[in-house]
């Protein structure tokens, strides 16, 4: 415990922790001192000067934000002096601003205007001409406007110490001082757009949302990103039955106020003008829309047929869509088809992870333990381009806790920099490299260890059993690519009592059915069974939709209800953003699927769904309430998981790809760094 | 990016003369030096020092913009910086100012059609006591009068 001090603000006597800064003692006693440069998750900076404050025996107003907390201080922060300082810092701000407030992008949410109204003064004595700089884009999603930056470097720390990156910079000095990006006239960067929502004003822009709305014109709806498996919670901003933007300013979610570029603007894809609108059934003159009803009658009549005859199912799940409906496709295919041929693409090897950890507690790591926790280790991931949230998260541990990072890969990563050692290896020598750190590790009070589809199978059993022998606290994470890649897993779309794997499958020339919900397997692989009846259920027309005899649209995460599990465990709830006309949400089409062929399966409303996975998945026993407040996390397995055939690989999506979604989100393709490559270090 | 022979080995010194890992501290002496031989400090000069320095193009940036006397486009032959502020200004160094640009036909940061010359109006020199002062090129000149100053540049007219 932490030495305690008494002091004085506003007449209240106050007891705090030596050494804590003033602007955190007011606060956390429910007085505000006003400030733009101070942001507790990054290093001091007292450029603004709005939180003067004063102290008695201190000749001069203080900085709030960087003055420590001691014994005896008596505080004011709402005396005269300090209300006309306030007055003249904004006054002083305010001096080259442009107050062109009514076409801002942030106007309505700008803490300038906020801080003005409540602290400023009504009139300004400068009647000079203001010093006017033109807008800079600086690219696709980044522009900049000189004018109206009041210089608090939030951006320029955002950039530096929470991505890594360190793209942007102060140039010029005094009144012309402005932001500057690392190459001259643009950005060469992770484009995640931190450095636009952490810009307390309107200087920095993001090219998707600029000058197209009000703020208090949409509508937020609070939903989990739908691309990699880290299970962000982005903002939509709606207008029109249309996303215009994503963000994450009330910091809400397990992920704070961190989003990369997938989460904050790759929501495109869903007005992108090849969306499927309706079903589609293959006939000679190549694909012809036809009404929902025709398209439920024909698939249930050829699933109901093929059962009938004894026929062979195959049945491929997906890493994007809702656990209800992965739970819905398991049930369905194994109940209402009576085939045990169900899987989806499997990113890390789950399987043999939940079986290695069988009978210990406490073993699964959530994401805020990669901020807790004195140690992490990397194994065989890119961790800042495959999981950029968990890469954050360890960033930040280093910055707030003095965590210490260890990274065993196959190239530079962006965690090198930080990182206590750096292991490179060979594919396959992961577990070589992970010994030669054994006696650093071992000194570390707890760690968690992440890994990456390298490590599957045995290595994973060897791995576990070197975090046994360490003698210290160990927690993990098995890395997996997509939005509910282990809800996949974890609702059971695997082959397990003999089932056909996914290849299996493909690879069968006498499968009389294959039934495809949102995944594309045959992307890079061929069907060996000439007549098969191939059902596709997704968003656009996929390498494996154009092989379809009949493609069902479907809604998007973004567009539905239901919950998702991130690449940690955690049970996140979906909200609907939009509503669509066309599509039908996966479950949905299953219900009605079901119907026509007469099966009892329940019925097929997300919540009802729920309240059947909690009762027979194991970890999933957890209450709507929970889930409305925040992430819940998943329970391991206690007993043994039998290995699973199929191949497990990762699809090795860099920060702007986002497998088969990449190509219809026009944003992950406009970017210069695009499409990216994993192992380059710094990604610069 | 290379230099001459000689700048490269001065580069190669400079960068022992820090203690490990602090090569950022080379950043100034080194954007000067190169200054002098590029002419200006041009894209690829930033880089450079950059990765010389082991900093970020864009931390290298900022110093560029930081200081006056590092400048992005090339100066004439000879550099005239008189300087305004406070302690010149009270002797005399703003007519001087007004002077030069006249002599010169030229404004702040503007160069002769022959690119002899280049003006600049500069802040503090630390030569108050010798007020108003004038530095062209890397040479200080003291109590400068107009026509001191006329002399000054006629003569390195003449000169070359
Ligand atoms: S978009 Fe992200 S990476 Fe690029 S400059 Fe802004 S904060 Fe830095
Ligand atoms: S651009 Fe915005 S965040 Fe960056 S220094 Fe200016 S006002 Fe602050
Ligand atoms: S880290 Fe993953 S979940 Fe988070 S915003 Fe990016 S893609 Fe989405
Ligand atoms: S918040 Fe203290 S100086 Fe900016």
């Amino acid at each position: 415990m932490a030495e305690l001090v008494k002091l004085t603000i506003d007449g209240r006597e106050i007891q705090a922790e030596k050494g804590a800064l003033l602007i955190e003692v007011a606060r956390q006693n429910g007085i505000e001192v006003p400030a733009f440069c101070y942001h507790e998750d990054y290093s001091l900076q007292a450029a603004c000067r709005m939180c003067l404050v004063e102290i008695e025996k201190t000749p001069k107003l203080q900085v709030g934000c960087t003055t420590p907390a001691a014994e005896g201080m008596v505080v004011r922060t709402d005396s005269d002096i300090v209300r006309t300082a306030r007055k003249g810092t904004l006054e002083f701000l305010l001096t080259n601003h442009p107050l062109d407030c009514p076409v801002c992008d942030k106007g309505g949410e700008c803490e300038l205007q906020d801080m003005v109204f409540r602290y400023g003064a009504g009139e300004s004595r400068f009647v000079e001409r203001k010093h006017h700089v033109d807008e800079k884009q600086w690219s696709p999603v980044v522009y900049f406007d000189a004018p109206r930056c009041i210089l608090c470097y939030r951006c320029v720390r955002a950039c530096n110490e929470g991505m890594g990156v360190g793209a942007l910079g102060v140039g010029n000095r005094g009144a012309i001082s402005e932001i500057i990006p690392n190459h001259d006239d643009h950005l060469e960067c992770d484009e995640c757009g931190a450095c636009i929502d952490i810009c307390p004003v309107g200087a920095l822009t993001s090219g998707s949302y600029r000058y197209q709305t009000r703020p208090w014109e949409m509508e937020h709806v609070g939903t989990i990103c739908t691309h990699c498996a880290d299970g962000c919670k982005t903002t939509l901003g709606v207008r029109n039955h249309e996303i215009v933007r994503g963000n994450n300013r009330d910091r809400s979610g397990i992920n704070d106020e961190f989003l990369c570029i997938k989460g904050r603007y790759a929501f495109d894809f869903t007005k992108h003008p090849e969306r499927l609108q309706s079903p589609m059934l293959r006939t000679e003159k190549g694909y012809q829309p036809i009404s929902w009803s025709k398209a439920l009658a024909i698939v249930a009549t050829k699933f109901s047929t093929v059962k009938l005859a004894g026929g062979r199912f195959g049945v491929i799940g997906s890493n994007h869509t809702t656990n209800e409906e992965n739970f819905f496709l398991a049930k369905f295919a194994r109940q209402g088809l009576e085939t045990k041929n169900i899987d989806h693409h499997r990113t890390g090897d789950l399987a043999a992870f939940f079986d290695a950890l069988s009978g210990k507690n406490n073993v699964l790591a959530t994401t805020a333990d990669l901020y807790q926790a004195k140690a992490v280790l990397v194994v065989g991931a890119d961790l800042s381009q495959q999981h950029p949230f968990l890469a954050f998260q360890a960033r930040a541990n280093v910055r707030h806790h003095d965590g210490h990072i260890y990274a065993v890969t196959t190239g530079e990563v962006r965690e090198d920099q930080q990182a206590v050692a750096s292991v490179r290896v060979e594919k396959g020598g992961e577990l070589a490299g992970v010994e030669s750190l054994r006696d650093k590790l071992k000194a570390e009070g707890d760690l968690v260890i992440v890994f990456g589809d390298a490590v599957q199978g045995d290595v994973l059993r060897k791995l576990v059993a070197f975090g046994d022998s360490l003698g210290i606290p160990v927690k993990y994470v098995c890395l997996v690519d997509y939005s509910n890649s282990r809800g996949a897993f974890d609702m059971g779309v695997t082959p397990k009592d003999g089932g056909l794997s996914r290849e299996q499958m493909l690879a069968a020339a006498d499968l009389d059915v294959l039934w495809v919900v949102g995944a594309n397997p045959l992307k890079n692989a061929q069907l060996a069974s000439k007549n098969a009846f191939v059902v596709v259920q997704d968003l656009f027309m996929t390498e494996t939709a154009k092989q379809a005899d009949i493609v069902l649209p479907a809604a998007s995460a973004y567009e539905k209800s239901g919950t998702v599990t991130n690449v940690c465990g955690e049970v996140q709830k979906l909200a609907q953003a939009i509503k669509v006309m066309g599509p039908k949400t996966d479950l949905e089409v299953m219900g009605l699927i079901a119907k026509e062929m007469g099966l009892d399966l329940g019925i097929w409303l997300p919540e009802k769904v729920f309240a059947e996975i909690r009762k027979s998945v194991h970890g999933y026993n957890m209450s709507q309430g929970q889930l409305a407040v925040g992430p819940a996390a998943t329970m391991p397995l206690n007993g043994r998981v039998a290995a699973l055939p199929g191949t497990i690989q990762s699809s090795g999506d860099t920060l702007f790809t986002s497998g088969s979604l990449t190509r219809y989100s026009g944003i992950l393709n406009s970017v210069m760094e695009a499409p990216g490559q994993l192992y380059r270090g710094k990604g610069q | 990016m290379t230099f001459s022979p000689q700048l490269e080995q001065r580069f190669a010194k400079m960068l022992t003369r820090y203690p490990e890992g602090r090569t950022r501290s080379a950043v100034i002496p080194m954007l000067i030096y190169a200054q002098d031989e590029v002419g200006a400090i041009t894209r690829d000069v930033i880089e450079e020092v950059a990765k010389r320095c082991k900093v970020t193009p864009v931390q290298v940036d900022e110093v560029v913009g930081y200081y006056s006397m590092l400048h992005r486009k090339p100066q004439g032959k000879f550099h005239v910086q008189v300087c305004t502020n406070i302690s010149c200004l009270l002797v005399g160094g703003e007519e001087l100012y007004e002077h030069a640009k006249k002599k010169l036909g030229v404004g702040h940061k503007e160069t002769t059609a022959d690119g002899q010359f280049s003006l600049e109006e500069v802040e503090c020199m630390g030569a108050c006591s010798w007020a108003p002062a004038v530095e062209i090129n890397y040479d200080f000149h003291h109590h400068v009068t107009p026509e001191k100053l006329d002399q000054l540049i006629d003569g390195l007219r003449k000169a070359h």
